[in-house]
């Protein structure tokens, strides 16, 4: 076994061309002889000891086919066809490697960009360790040119940052104090010192490895189909051979067939063009998680949209406060102090609204309770408070004023959301809040419109006003406003049982339930959040929306792929058939064509690897 | 049982796919077998006390495929 595929392939071929020359010169046959069936042994050897440790096991492999072809072939004292075989079979078994390797290039390339090396301070002393080896709390020193070695957060200095290897965006982005930054990105220019808060295998990038190496070999529907197929073709074809031999007694014919039996082209024609989309997404920052993901996202039809943190940044401001018998700082904190607790987009605004205006906030709530779609119920400073929506309210006995009412609509129609804050009795003020469009969201709806998808609703836990203006500013087809999150699941149902798949788009936070029911589950900004990462089917690793008509594009180019792969593979197998029936094609030829084609399709997958926007 | 990841080299025809999932099916204690093709790794799920992973690695070498690495 000493020898490797390419050494074999040379010596076997170099043989070859001095049996010819030796014919040529007609030195003396038999001696040509003797090196074209030195080339067969150099080339077959290696292949009949692998069929031989098949046959042990009692399976019938392509090694077996073909060790028996040229066992007949040197029966038949047909010594250049025995040659040719083995040498085209192990010719064709290199190039295929080297090919299939650039095929999966893209998710290698992913693997390198995994650290090696941590600079970290411990005892006041600085020093290099492995990545796996730091641990949570540690600080860790990134200098200009190194990788980021951790999750974590800046503690000290200024850098910019590459981001590629997460978000697959090489514009570098300015981290300071506060930031957080991920593991696996650069230091362009800059130095900073980090906290790490994720190490190793819980590390955003580790994750995100794990789950496109996953994804690779997540099967596609057709692909199982044609394993399925080639399980009876191969056995089929076998069979038929025999007979065939049994019948005719012509040997050569019935050799062919065995050479052909392996629809080599034909199997390999779904995965290739996979790994290669797979490969293509998760270096422009889109993890798309399988085959079957792959065939469904470029069918999806309808795109629903969660609104808060997907189409908008969800960096929302606070724009207004208006107060109905108090101070409006007085509201404000108590606004504050109330959501201090909750995560909400709309609770930081306004706590950071608070905190800029009112300084730190050295307050929690006393208890709070979180009312799905609604708000919160909280006890600040021994009083019972809600903060929440209009539902909030009415359903909690609290009457809103006309004037109060008025004004609340007045701020919805321009698009702000309301937080309105109410004691037990009655409304004491709202505080308006404004989440900016993003800047890409518009042009991606036009892209999507342009890719032919069917209907693109936007599902919101927000009030319809507010849906209302944003679904028209980027020219939505239809917005469902005021949805809890099982209602988001409902919605779902109705428009995919309506226009055909429908994809959920969202960011994670709150519609984790709606990503999973849905045909598909499209999360975005997943540098983030976890959950979404984990449940979704395909996941935007930055923030930019745009790239999801990117990947709903590449979706359809790899399907197309691949149904070009399968017919040029049916094709051929149809045509040798026919050819060898036809006595036209014999081994050596019916092997140049197999090995060919398999060629031809990893050559046309790895087309996909070029593809962009 | 243990489950183990068997790192070969690049797996060229799917066909070598088929041929080590039937050997280990056959080997004893094997519970299953995932072969996976585009990353060219095997994952093994066996029991310890009747099969060793020095077993199931000269299973797959045996069957002409190197084991170049396992975890």
């Amino acid at each position: 076994m000493g020898t490797t595929k390419l050494q074999r392939v040379v010596l076997s071929g170099m043989l070859i061309i001095v049996s010819f020359v030796l014919k040529r010169a007609a030195v003396s046959p038999v001696i040509a002889d003797v090196f074209m069936l030195g080339a067969a042994m150099v080339a077959g050897i290696p292949i009949m000891r692998k069929a031989i440790a098949g046959i042990k096991y009692r399976i019938l492999g392509i090694d077996a086919l073909v060790s028996l072809a040229v066992i007949g072939a040197v029966y038949l004292r047909e010594y250049w066809e025995a040659a040719a075989v083995t040498f085209l079979f192990t010719l064709g078994d290199y190039l295929e490697s080297r090919t299939l390797e650039k095929t999966r290039a893209s998710i290698k390339a992913l693997l390198n960009m995994m650290p090696d090396m941590a600079r970290v301070i411990r005892d006041g002393q600085e020093m290099e360790i492995l990545p796996q080896e730091v641990v949570k709390g540690d600080t860790v020193i990134v200098k200009p040119g190194e990788r980021i070695p951790v999750d974590g957060t800046v503690t000290e200095g200024n850098a910019y940052v590459n981001q590629a290897a997460i978000t697959g965006e090489s514009i570098p982005v300015n981290k300071e104090t506060g930031d957080t930054v991920f593991s696996g990105t650069v230091i362009e220019s800059g130095y900073l010192k980090i906290r790490a808060d994720r190490v190793g295998e819980d590390t955003t990038f580790a994750r995100i490895l794990q789950m496109v190496e996953e994804a690779q070999d997540k099967k596609a529907k057709t692909q199982k189909f044609l394993e399925t197929f080639s399980r009876y073709y191969t056995p089929f074809i076998i069979v038929f051979a025999v007979l065939l031999f049994i019948f005719t007694r012509d040997l050569r014919l019935s050799l062919t067939l065995l050479v052909i039996a392996c629809p080599g082209a034909l199997v390999i024609a779904t995965p290739v063009s996979i790994v290669a989309g797979i490969g293509n997404a998760a270096r422009h920052g889109v993890l798309i998680k399988g085959g079957e993901v792959m065939e469904k996202l470029g069918q999806i039809r309808v795109l629903a949209f969660d609104k808060t943190g997907t189409l908008t940044e969800a960096k929302p401001r606070v724009t207004g406060i208006k107060s109905f018998g108090m101070e409006e700082d007085e509201l404000l904190m108590i606004a504050a102090i109330g959501e201090s607790y909750s995560e909400h987009p709309l609770a930081k605004a306004i706590v950071s609204a608070a905190q800029e205006k009112l300084g730190p906030i050295g307050e929690f709530a006393e208890t709070s309770e979180i009312i799905p779609g609604q708000g919160l119920k909280v006890k600040v400073r021994g009083r019972d408070y809600l903060i929440g929506n209009r539902k909030l309210i009415l359903e909690n006995g609290v009457r809103i004023e006309q004037e109060q009412e008025e004004y609340i609509r007045q701020e919805e129609e321009r698009g702000q959301t309301v937080v309105i804050i109410s004691n037990v009795e009655r409304v004491l003020g709202v505080i308006s809040i404004a989440d900016a469009v993003r800047a890409d969201a518009k042009q991606l709806i036009a892209d999507l419109k342009r890719l032919g998808i069917r209907k693109i609703v936007m599902l919101t836990g927000d009030n319809r006003r507010t849906a209302a203006a944003i679904a028209q500013q980027l020219g939505i087809d239809e917005h469902y406003a005021e949805l809890l999150p099982e209602d988001k699941v409902k919605v779902l149902e109705d428009v995919s049982r309506q226009f055909g798949p429908a994809a959920m788009v969202g960011d994670g936070v709150n519609d984790a339930p709606a990503l999973a029911s849905a045909d598909l589950g499209i999360a975005i900004g997943g540098a983030g959040t976890d959950v979404a990462v984990e449940t979704a089917d395909v996941v935007l690793m930055s923030n930019e929306i745009k790239k999801l008509a990117y990947a709903i594009g590449l979706s359809r180019a790899t399907v197309r792929n691949m149904k070009q792969n399968i017919f040029f593979a049916i094709i051929v197998a149809a045509l040798l058939l026919v050819g060898v029936l036809a006595k036209k094609v014999f081994l050596s030829s019916g092997m140049l064509v197999h090995e060919l084609s398999v060629l031809i399709v990893i050559i046309n997958a790895i087309r996909l690897l070029a593809y962009r926007q | 049982m243990t489950t183990k990841n068997y790192q070969l080299e690049t797996l060229t025809c799917p066909s070598c796919m088929a041929k080590i999932e039937n050997a280990l099916r056959r080997t004893k204690g094997v519970e299953s077998v995932e072969v996976l093709f585009n990353s060219s790794r095997v994952k093994v799920t066996f029991d310890e006390l009747v099969v060793s992973s020095d077993d199931v690695k000269r299973v797959i070498e045996g069957l002409g495929y190197k084991v170049l690495g396992e975890k």
